[in-house]
């Protein structure tokens, strides 16, 4: 018997309306996220990896309810949202980290009432916060000394996402959602902030949901992987099921457009070519369709749903693997 | 699409205004038959008046007779000279328009020039010079400037005719010498509102063009200045010339001072009267004029830019 | 001093310097715009200080002495048009003319920002209708709004100063309101809601710090405007009335002495324009001593 996940979000929906057709009309929908359904057990990281527009931001967003679904349900320890847990309990719980370092810091404030912001306003007394500040900045690797008194324009962009990681912690929160918060930084300063994530993790039983683009980074970071294309889930499962046997034409698509060291990982498929279509206008059926060498009929008429694998929790939403589609590749190996 | 849009966008404005105008002379302290009727009119009369002049109605209904008599052009009558309204802005307007358009063109030039010869040596004693003169024309009471011009061009070289449009006063415009010359000294005057304006927005352009990378590829090379040049005035030119088109715009509703100042005979001038005889339908209907060519300028000039550079949508 | 040592080497962090004592550090240090400073603080102090340092009576004339040229024993600057001092009257014009250019600016500072920041930070309908009637009075070239606002009101400080505090709302507003959407689209707003917050202390902690500087700053541009369209109002009647000493009305009053003492005609304008670049000097540095890309 699995034990309940510690987070579960349902059918989670968010379209937002483009304004500004003639007298404030709406000139159409973008279906930033529509129908996703994942779990988090407790102490994974879920990487969660696509193009740019591919819904991956609006999940994150949707998790720590900055936004909230126009359907679906999100549950934390069992507790519904709305219903069993307040927003404002679930925020505490759950945190995010930003990708523009910059842009999520107050240029006004110090770093010391930046981190201490949080708890201020949760009721902490000011001289308890700056003191859970100043540890806050010392795990993170910033002498308080040094830093806590400085202003964001005077750290560098790796220093500016340590304070942003000691922000979230300031909450003791479960589960960090780590937005692309590593994409910003040179190759040398985003391993060390890798290696710091890692650490924190391990010492403090932390659950990361880490998006990024980078398949490398998630690869190295992750427990299990979830594929997202034109926001909808076009496969999910552990990490080495996804990068070793994708299932998806999606995903093998994106890892062989993943440059590799080793020559024996390089595949011969070929690389995606062309942007993803419009989210404001996805395609019927299956929305990879339009850019899928196996793409048969059936592909163009029905949507393929999530449908379970051999592998622990491998699910995939493609037609070959789904019995009974009427897809003449059925069986055949993505 | 974006036309259209912008259409539909100026009309609820356009509405707005006409609302403003309106209120203007129920805001005005006191019943507004004070400056019709003598002091001594009787309580009959007074009801009379009231009832003839629709003030018995409510005010949205009162609004919505005025707005359809004006659409139709009638801006009703002026208490001091008992003409229709529409009557003493249409001279006006044709006077003003005249000074205004001058003294656009000639603070576009001017402007336009100071602003590229500032960018164009940016940093240098040059551009101090320049954007300081372009100081000064945002900076300088422009009534005063026309003040200290009379001083000297009229009261102690007696070039120039100090006021009015025409020798002896005349109102009627006819393009010789002799009314000319009293165009020159308000022109002037009036250009330095848009030359300051003009300066700074062509300098800031100028310079942001010079430090695109190729054109600072180009001048290394120390390539021919003249392809430099085109480039920099085509560049500059979409947004200079909708600057130019707002000024126009300020020029027109704000030419009352300078109007004062040299007694010429356009709208500015009119208010003026209409605001010492509190002549308040007057005064209501030039501003009405005055407003709504405002906004139908600013219409113009953010559909012809859009024309000339689609990128640029200002909304 | 000793003791201001100690507490330097007792200190235990390092405290950069705050972002406005970077400001004025770097005002303290651009010449033009300090010069702008002194001349509008010696300004201020004429206004405060009229009383002390007028030679004479602003308001008694004689009629016997009238438009006497600069230069003149007793009244150095001349008299006007009723034998008045004129170097009194500019004196203690000061007073009426800061009052009625100044004032309104920080009027619609306070409303502006207040209509701006509301629209900004709110967004949706909100927005739209505080925005949508700000463009309304935006509509109107400014010297046109205060004239047909006093134009209908009628002469008077008050209505002159309400007048002109209308028309300075708009543009205000506008800036308030484009400047807070931009901050509110920052991510540090995200994380401050993710921190459970609520939207006041949001604004007061995040927003209000980030927006009101620029709008600050904006204001102050607006200053010189002010002035030069207040005097104008009392320049045609409106506003300030006779016989208060205001360089507008006393402009108005000497017009026709032009012909007569041309210079001293011109003097109160004069006081306009270097009160006017003055503000104008000085906001420009204000301007670039914030920016912190420079």
């Amino acid at each position: 018997m699995i034990p309940a996940p510690l987070f579960s979000a349902q059918n989670l929906v968010k379209h937002f309306r483009l304004k500004g057709g003639l007298l404030g009309s709406s000139r159409g929908v973008v279906r930033a996220v529509d129908n996703v359904s994942f779990d988090l057990a407790e102490g994974e990281t879920l990487g969660i990896v696509g193009e740019s527009g591919c819904g991956k931001s609006t999940t994150a967003r949707l998790i720590v309810d900055l936004i909230s679904p126009d359907a679906g349900t999100i549950t934390l320890g069992g507790k519904l949202l709305g219903k069993h847990i307040s927003a404002r309990e679930l925020r505490r719980q759950i945190q995010m980290v930003f990708q523009d370092s910059y842009a999520s810091l107050n240029p006004r404030l110090t770093m010391e009432d930046a981190i201490a912001f949080g708890p201020k306003v949760n009721g902490m007394s000011p001289q308890q916060a700056a003191r859970l500040a100043h540890e806050l900045l010392e795990r993170v690797g910033l002498e308080p000394r040094r830093f806590a008194g400085r202003y964001p324009h005077e750290l560098s962009g790796g220093q500016r996402q340590r304070v942003n990681i000691a922000r979230a912690l300031a909450f003791s929160p479960k589960i960090v959602v780590l937005d692309e918060s590593v994409s910003a930084l040179d190759k040398s300063v985003e391993a060390q902030v890798l290696n710091l994530l890692a650490d924190l993790k391990a010492e403090l039983g932390l659950t990361y949901v880490f998006i990024s683009h980078d398949l490398n980074v998630v690869r190295h970071m992750s427990d299990r992987v979830m594929v997202m294309y034109l926001g909808q889930v076009a496969e999910i499962g552990t990490v080495e099921a996804i990068y070793s046997a994708p299932a998806h034409p999606y995903t093998a698509a994106l890892l062989s457009a993943m440059p590799s060291m080793d020559p024996d990982r390089r595949t011969m498929e070929a690389p995606l070519t062309g942007d993803p279509p419009n989210p404001i206008n996805p395609p019927a059926g299956c929305r990879f369709h339009t850019r899928c060498k196996h793409a048969d009929t059936i592909c163009a008429a029905v949507e393929p749903g999530l449908f379970g694998l051999p592998g622990e929790g491998h699910q995939v939403a493609c037609h070959i693997h789904i019995p009974g589609s009427n897809h003449r590749n059925r069986g055949v190996e993505a | 699409m974006y036309i259209a849009k912008r259409l539909l966008y100026t009309l609820p404005v356009a509405f707005g205004v006409s609302v403003v105008c309106f209120m203007l002379v129920h805001i005005a302290p006191g019943d507004p038959l004070t400056s019709v009727l003598p002091p001594d009119a009787s309580a009959q009369l007074q009801a009379e008046m009231r009832r003839l002049y629709g003030f018995d109605k409510p005010l949205p209904v009162q609004y919505f007779i005025w707005l359809a008599k004006t659409v139709q052009g009638d801006l009703g009558v002026s208490i001091a000279t008992g003409r229709p309204v529409a009557l003493e802005l249409s001279k006006a307007l044709g006077n003003t328009l005249m000074l205004a358009v001058l003294a656009t063109l000639i603070g576009f030039l001017l402007g336009g020039l100071f602003g590229f010869v500032a960018g164009y040596f940016r940093g240098g004693w040059v551009d101090r010079l320049a954007s300081f003169i372009s100081i000064i024309g945002v900076s300088v009471p422009h009534y005063w400037l026309g003040m200290v011009l009379v001083i000297i061009f009229s009261v102690q070289l007696n070039w120039l005719p100090a006021t009015g449009a025409g020798p002896g006063g005349s109102a009627d415009w006819a393009w010789n010498w002799l009314h000319v010359r009293h165009l020159i000294l308000p022109a002037i005057t009036m250009s330095v509102i848009p030359m300051g304006i003009v300066a700074r927005t062509v300098r800031a352009l100028v310079a942001d063009i010079l430090s695109q990378e190729f054109i600072v590829g180009q001048r290394a090379k120390g390539l021919l200045d003249f392809g430099v040049f085109r480039h920099v005035v085509k560049n500059a030119a979409p947004t200079a010339l909708a600057v130019m088109g707002l000024q126009l715009g300020y020029l027109l509703g704000g030419s009352i001072l300078i109007e004062t100042v040299f007694s010429w005979p356009g709208t500015g001038f009119l208010l003026g009267q209409a605001i010492f005889q509190r002549d308040l339908p007057l005064l209501q209907g030039t501003i009405l004029i005055l407003a709504l060519f405002f906004v139908a300028l600013n219409l113009i000039v953010d559909v012809v830019q859009t024309m000339l550079d689609p990128r640029v949508q200002r909304t | 001093m000793s003791s201001l040592s100690a507490s330097q080497n007792s200190a235990p962090f390092e405290v950069s310097p705050g972002y406005w004592s970077g400001v004025i550090g770097r005002l303290r240090r651009d010449p033009v715009a300090m010069f702008a400073l002194l001349v509008i603080l010696a300004l201020v102090l004429m206004a405060l200080f009229a009383p002390y340092i007028a030679p004479n009576d602003p308001y008694r004339g004689q009629l016997l002495r009238r438009l006497r040229p600069i230069g003149t024993a007793g009244f150095p600057l001349g008299t006007d048009e009723l034998g008045r001092d004129m170097l009194s009257r500019l004196i203690y014009g000061a007073r009426l003319s800061l009052l009625m250019g100044v004032t309104p600016v920080f009027i619609a500072f306070f409303f502006g920002a207040f209509i701006g920041i509301t629209a900004g930070f709110v967004g949706g309908k909100v927005n739209s209708l505080l925005m949508r009637t700000v463009d309304v009075f935006f509509a109107f070239p400014s010297v046109l709004l205060a004239i047909a606002l006093s134009g209908a009101l009628g002469a008077g400080i008050f209505n002159g100063l309400l007048s002109l505090s209308i028309v300075f709302i708009p543009p205000i507003a506008r800036i308030a309101e484009s400047v807070t959407t931009g901050v509110r689209k920052l991510e540090y707003i995200e994380a401050a809601r993710a921190s459970g917050a609520s939207s006041m202390t949001i604004v007061r902690v995040h927003v209000l710090g980030n927006v009101l500087g620029p709008i600050f700053v904006y204001a102050t541009g607006l200053i010189s405007v002010s002035l030069i369209l207040a005097s104008g109002l009392s320049f045609l009647g409106l506003g300030v009335k006779p016989p208060e000493p205001e360089w507008g009305l006393m402009l108005n009053t000497l017009r026709n002495a032009i012909y007569v003492q041309p210079w001293v005609a011109a003097l109160p304008g004069l006081m306009i324009f270097c009160t006017s670049i003055s503000f104008n000097l000085f906001s420009d540095g204000l301007r670039s001593a914030m920016d912190l890309k420079s």
